[in-house]
């Protein structure tokens, strides 16, 4: 299933944020686990997470350094800041509302969903 | 060795691959060490998987995306690294040209009216020489009205701005022609000497347009000041050359240039100068951009030694400072020289790149300021519970307070950037959202010291 680009770039930041507040990580392995999360679904173009994680940087979101990886790589590490938290708390209220409205619309339509997309996105829904 | 050979030219296909990133302007040198880093590991868990590494670098290079997408997003999100250009978007040529044309004009028109301006008042017969003190008052409600009225022309402010940046100015007029001053007296030095800084910030406010709010647009204003001044610099030498020749010149015919250069070409000059060098800063970014963050380069390490070992005379010889008059007015501009200095790399830097030599350098010139200055602070304290306040002293001591507190809380936040505890980014904001202290102590000055004090 193909994920409109706008829908792809307004969640990057609640999906980067939570991702950062499980533990610090740098952007391979941040990637991996937004394929893990979201089963595949969410592609994301590998090259346009690094602008993303450096405007929430630049937002104080994030703060980034650099270490030494086991490879003997110098690699850029991210950590969520307690304004990152504070960030990503609002983030939560704000798609849980708009989770909430859609559901109501999806009931109140009773349109049919088709039953594969229907069952696989409820772990992203437990998840979030 | 096929292994080996596989991993030569691997190396030299990430090679390319990282050439033709770099080439990219809002793609920096550690962006490209991050992709490369995501590149390789791509490439790693490829080749695990079980493909060719020639294989596995295609596929990463094309997980990694379209690189004039990729270096499209850089600049959104970096625009700062694109201020040279300004704008994002390639312009139609003949359309630039002749908006810069349009720019030289108007910013030529207002270069005139200021050199105008300072003329002014000879039609209402005050005179340079003989009205001295009205002019020191007012020199900057000549200038700096105007150099505003080119940014809100340029930026093309909303009337509302508009409206809070001439509120300033007239406040400014007001304050500074109201207030009884004694002749000669302190408070009226001290209001010549803080009403332009004050006015800065107005002048700041223009110039960032609607980014004032941002880091980034206050950033690019303290860039704008040094380069600023830099150029203000060269212009005045340039002059110098020029009057120097014409007094020679017009001598040799017996005619004494200095009554012409007195009134006319040194107020009119000097006006419209601030003017062209603004003009000059915007629009020739491209040449100059940098020489106030290349001087600083220069100057950082010269300035560390010179104060690590007047520190370690200080210890050795167990000298206390002879606090004279003008001896803490020396330490005031020493810390505005040190905090220019860290000013201009902060705002140069490159905002994700590691800590490097020239960073510890800027921590050991900083903290040895600030023990200079420390030493110096309590003598002028001993001074002070000796002779009691004058305004001189608590205008002096007010400014060491204010820079000393801004150098101490960024040498916190470079020492935590240098042992990878927090982001560069704090330190900029740290001083960009410093910049209007300056100006509310300068206004607190220029308004409350005079009555406080009696207009001594």
């Amino acid at each position: 299933m193909e994920i409109n680009k706008d829908l792809i770039a307004a969640s990057s930041t609640p999906i980067v944020l939570a991702i950062l507040a499980e533990e610090d990580s740098y952007g391979y392995a941040i990637l991996q686990r937004v394929r893990e999360l979201s089963g595949g679904r969410m592609e994301w173009t590998d090259g346009m997470l690094y602008p993303v994680l450096h405007r929430l940087e630049r937002l104080g979101h994030i703060e980034a350094r650099w270490e030494v990886a086991e490879s003997g790589r110098r690699r850029k590490y991210y950590r969520i800041t307690s304004r990152g938290r504070v960030q990503l708390a609002e983030e939560r209220r704000q798609w849980q509302a708009v989770d909430a409205t859609i559901r109501g619309i999806w009931q109140m339509l009773s349109l049919p969903v088709p039953a594969s997309h229907a069952a696989s996105a409820a772990p992203v829904h437990q998840g979030a | 060795m096929t292994a080996a050979g596989h991993d030569v030219s691997l190396e030299a296909q990430i090679d390319q691959w990282r050439r033709y990133l770099s080439r990219r302007q809002a793609i920096h040198s550690v962006d490209v060490a991050e992709l490369e880093d995501h590149l390789r590991e791509q490439v790693a868990v490829l080749v695990d998987a079980g493909l060719a590494t020639d294989e596995a670098f295609l596929v990463a290079v094309k997980r990694m995306g379209d690189l004039d997408d990729l270096s499209r997003e850089f600049a959104r999100e970096h625009s700062d690294r694109l201020w040279k250009q300004l704008v994002v978007a390639p312009t139609d040529s003949g359309d630039a040209r002749a908006r810069s044309r349009t720019d030289a004009i108007v910013a030529f028109c207002f270069a005139v009216a200021a050199a105008v301006a300072i003329k002014l008042p000879s039609l209402f017969g005050m005179q340079l020489d003989t009205d001295a003190g009205f002019y020191a008052h007012n020199l900057s409600l000549f200038v700096l009205p105007l150099l505003t009225g080119y940014f809100v022309w340029k930026r093309r402010l909303d009337t509302g701005t508009l409206r809070w940046l001439a509120l300033a100015f007239v406040v400014a007029a007001v304050f500074a022609n109201v207030y009884p001053f004694a002749p000669e007296g302190s408070t009226e030095v001290l209001t010549v000497l803080h009403l332009p800084i004050a006015l800065w910030l107005v002048v700041g406010v223009a110039y960032a347009g609607g980014r004032w709010s941002q880091v980034g647009g206050r950033m690019d204003f303290i860039r704008f000041s040094g380069e600023l001044f830099i150029y203000y610099v060269l212009i005045a030498l340039g002059g110098g050359v020029l009057t120097g020749f014409m007094a020679i010149l017009f001598q040799s015919i017996g005619i004494d240039i200095e009554p012409f250069f007195q009134s006319w070409l040194l107020p009119c000059g000097a006006a419209g100068a601030v003017v062209v060098a603004s003009w000059l800063v915007e629009s020739k970014q491209s040449m100059i951009e940098n020489m106030a963050p290349v001087l600083t380069r220069l100057f950082t390490p010269f300035f560390a030694v010179m104060l690590v070992t007047f520190l370690g005379a200080l210890l050795w010889t167990g000298r206390g400072i002879d606090i004279e008059r003008d001896m803490l007015l020396a330490f005031d501009l020493l810390l505005v020289v040190v905090l220019g200095l860290l000013l201009y790399s902060v705002s140069a830097r490159d905002r994700g790149s590691p800590p490097g030599a020239f960073d510890v350098m800027q921590v050991v010139l900083v903290i040895s300021a600030l023990l200079a200055d420390a030493v110096a602070l309590g003598a002028i304290a001993a001074r002070i519970t000796e002779f009691g306040f004058s305004p001189n002293r608590v205008a002096v001591l007010g400014v060491n307070l204010i820079l000393l507190v801004n150098l101490a809380w960024s040498t916190v936040l470079y020492l935590r950037f240098l042992t990878g505890r927090g982001s560069f980014t704090r330190l900029e904001r740290w001083q960009t959202n410093y910049l209007p202290i300056y100006a509310a102590w300068a206004a607190i000055v220029v308004i409350v010291f005079p009555p406080l004090f009696g207009y001594i």
